[in-house]
């Protein structure tokens, strides 16, 4: 019973009790945390359970209300969305255990609320993958997309313009898609996403399905900040209260990425995105433009936050550039980097946080000596760290290493060039990091807030925080460990039959 | 000319998106973004009306003659298709939910820097 329900209970459980949080709240204010904890974990339990049934049964179609799916909105669940629903589900549940200390010390007055929207974001990521409606899918685009917003517009000094300019952009994006969702209805009369895919293929002759393709990939291209359109990201990311941050950078541009891949490979057939139109060239020089991009970027950035956001945009680039690649391998390893980038991009904000909440600033100097200071926190950071650079044991080597092969046998050396190039500028951004943090340079760390003798004792971030960035750094590893199975038993369903 | 008059609709929804467009790159004010981006998402309201309509005298699916016994054929001709209406009454609320958080950070910024100009609050910021 139950497990025939846990798709629905999925959205279900965080949207009632993203509701309900205000009650719970208005009951006792510190009732808030254990109760999202609560929703969430039911939600990471429902959806582990529908994993499960994924990888044994097969894909999943749930009929809400009963009614059948050209008519009724379907819920359909293959190894794609699976993943992507447990990757959410479980850094939401992970953000939320590390909000309490971070929440406490920067919106002390307004946790209620920001749990409410917290739970309605998540509600929208997990609406966005679950469904199989492409009109659903722009409603909970915009549910999670406003939730953004506010959530964003609650953070520092700056922070509400950043989100106001978010807002603007996210909304023609979101627009765009709608755009695109109605030029195919206007020649299909569906909205059901495997109905569409069945009757589209008659129509690729069409110059309404090649406007509404286009539309579909802008407004995609904007909602995961492609290079060119990016330029809403670092502010909105860097201004964001810590724990926002730590939420949305792992998760919203990867959710635009899985949207990019589902409207590619199973509204449009492969064959359409990749040999009809010249897409994936396009695609592939946006990926190349946007890690070197990035990586420059990131090289000129003395924030440490900002400088994640430009990492965050050049991993937009690899995932974007191993899609253009367009064979087997390339795109087995875009949604491994997919899974990889949320956990990885999960860690490096959560660490971000640690450091706000302890040095009051996000400064690279702030990492002066800080080895010393807190080693467990930097000890995460490390793993973290080389995941990133794509060290092999951990999992974003194996992500980069399919990505290359990919585009070795495309005989793309450009895109090699560039995720070289991005690798190696993510040694100097990181060894930069850890260099200052191992020598005490003697210098006034944290705006001279600090005596010296508090500079050499161990002052670690609270358990709350601790954990949660420890279980990433694990599950990084163990991502790189089990990666052969992870793509044997789901990634291999994912990719598509080119 | 045909080509314009025949498909006036369309026009209007392209010119209508284009100025809201327009509004939201170019003005310097924040309510006046704010109001080309309602007007952005107003045009895209008319283009799924439009996308609605038949031709030859179709009307509003109000079916005053159906026997509430299922005993009537309703000839889906006669009637325009009900279907995109129904969704943009999601995208109206939707689009008055974007309005509402856009209002809402434009206030916030009002009580913070005393000005809704964006060059100013960004001055005002470093």
């Amino acid at each position: 019973m139950i497990v025939e329900q846990a798709p629905v209970l999925i959205v279900v459980i965080c949207l009632m009790s993203a509701v309900a949080t205000p009650l719970v709240g208005w009951l006792k204010r510190e009732l808030c945390y254990p109760w999202v904890i609560l929703a969430l974990l039911g939600s990471t339990l429902c959806s582990v359970v529908v994993l499960n049934t994924v990888m044994h049964e097969g894909v999943i179609h749930y009929r809400l209300g009963g009614w059948l799916p050209p008519w009724g909105i379907e819920y359909v669940i293959d190894h794609l969305n699976a993943m992507m629903l447990v990757l959410i589900t479980g850094s939401a549940l992970l953000v939320a255990i590390y909000s309490k200390r971070s929440l406490e010390a920067e919106l002390p007055d307004r946790t209620i609320f920001f749990y409410t929207l917290y739970l309605l974001q998540v509600t929208g990521f997990l609406g966005i993958v679950i469904t199989g409606d492409v009109f659903n899918l722009y409603v909970f685009l915009e549910i999670a997309s406003l939730a953004g917003y506010a959530l964003i517009a609650t953070g520092e000094d700056g922070a509400p313009l950043a989100a106001f300019r978010y807002l603007i952009l996210g909304t023609v994006g979101a627009c765009f898609y709608l755009l695109g969702v109605g030029y195919l209805y206007m020649v299909t009369g569906s909205l059901n996403l495997a109905e569409l895919a069945e009757i589209l293929p008659r129509l690729y002759g069409s110059k309404v399905i090649l406007v509404a393709f286009a539309f579909f990939m802008v407004g995609i291209a904007l909602k995961m900040a492609l290079f060119p359109l990016h330029l809403w990201l670092p502010d909105a990311y860097t201004k964001a209260p810590s724990v926002a941050g730590a939420l949305i950078a792992p998760l919203m541009t990867k959710v635009a990425v899985y949207i990019m891949l589902r409207v590619m490979f199973t509204l449009f057939r492969p064959y359409f995105s990749i040999e009809l139109l010249p897409v994936t060239k396009i695609l592939l020089y946006a990926g190349i433009i946007a890690i070197f991009m990035g990586a420059i970027m990131a090289l000129a950035q003395k924030n440490f936050k900002r400088m994640l956001c430009y990492i965050v945009i050049a991993e937009v680039g690899y995932m974007v550039g191993g899609v253009g690649v367009a064979n087997t391998v390339a795109i087995r390893g875009a949604i491994l980097h997919v899974m990889n980038d949320v956990v990885m991009t999960l860690g490096l904000f959560a660490v971000a946080g640690i450091i706000a909440y302890k040095m009051k600033n996000n400064e690279l100097t702030a990492f002066d000596a800080i080895f010393k200071k807190m080693p467990f926190t930097m000890a995460a950071f490390l793993v973290v760290a080389l995941s990133v650079i794509g060290v092999p044991p951990t999992c974003g080597f194996f992500s980069k290493w399919y990505l290359i092969q990919g585009s070795i046998m495309a005989g793309n050396w450009i895109f090699v060039g560039a995720l070289l190039f991005s690798s190696l500028v993510n040694v100097i951004l990181f060894f930069r990091i850890i260099e200052t943090g191992y020598y005490d340079f003697g210098a006034s760390g944290a705006g001279g807030a600090h005596s010296h003798d508090e500079r050499s004792v161990v002052s670690e971030a609270p358990l709350s925080m601790l954990i949660p960035t420890f279980v990433v750094a694990a599950a990084i590893l163990l991502i790189g460990l089990y990666n052969q199975s992870i793509i044997t038993t789901i990634i291999d369903f994912a990719v598509p039959k080119l | 000319m045909d080509f314009i008059i025949a498909k006036y609709n369309y026009w209007i929804y392209i010119t209508l998106m284009m100025i809201g467009f327009y509004a939201m790159i170019a003005k310097n004010n924040l309510i006046k973004k704010i109001i080309g981006m309602n007007i952005f998402q107003t045009a895209i309201i008319l283009f799924f009306v439009s996308i609605s309509y038949k031709r030859g005298g179709a009307t509003l699916p109000i079916l005053t003659d159906a026997d509430a016994h299922g005993g009537h054929v309703i000839d889906v001709a006669q009637y325009l298709n009900p279907l995109p209406h129904v969704l943009m009454l999601t995208a109206i609320v939707v689009s008055i939910a974007t309005l509402g958080v856009a209002l809402a950070i434009a206030i916030m910024m009002y009580r913070k820097y005393h000005t809704l100009e964006e060059d100013e609050i960004l001055k005002a910021i470093k």
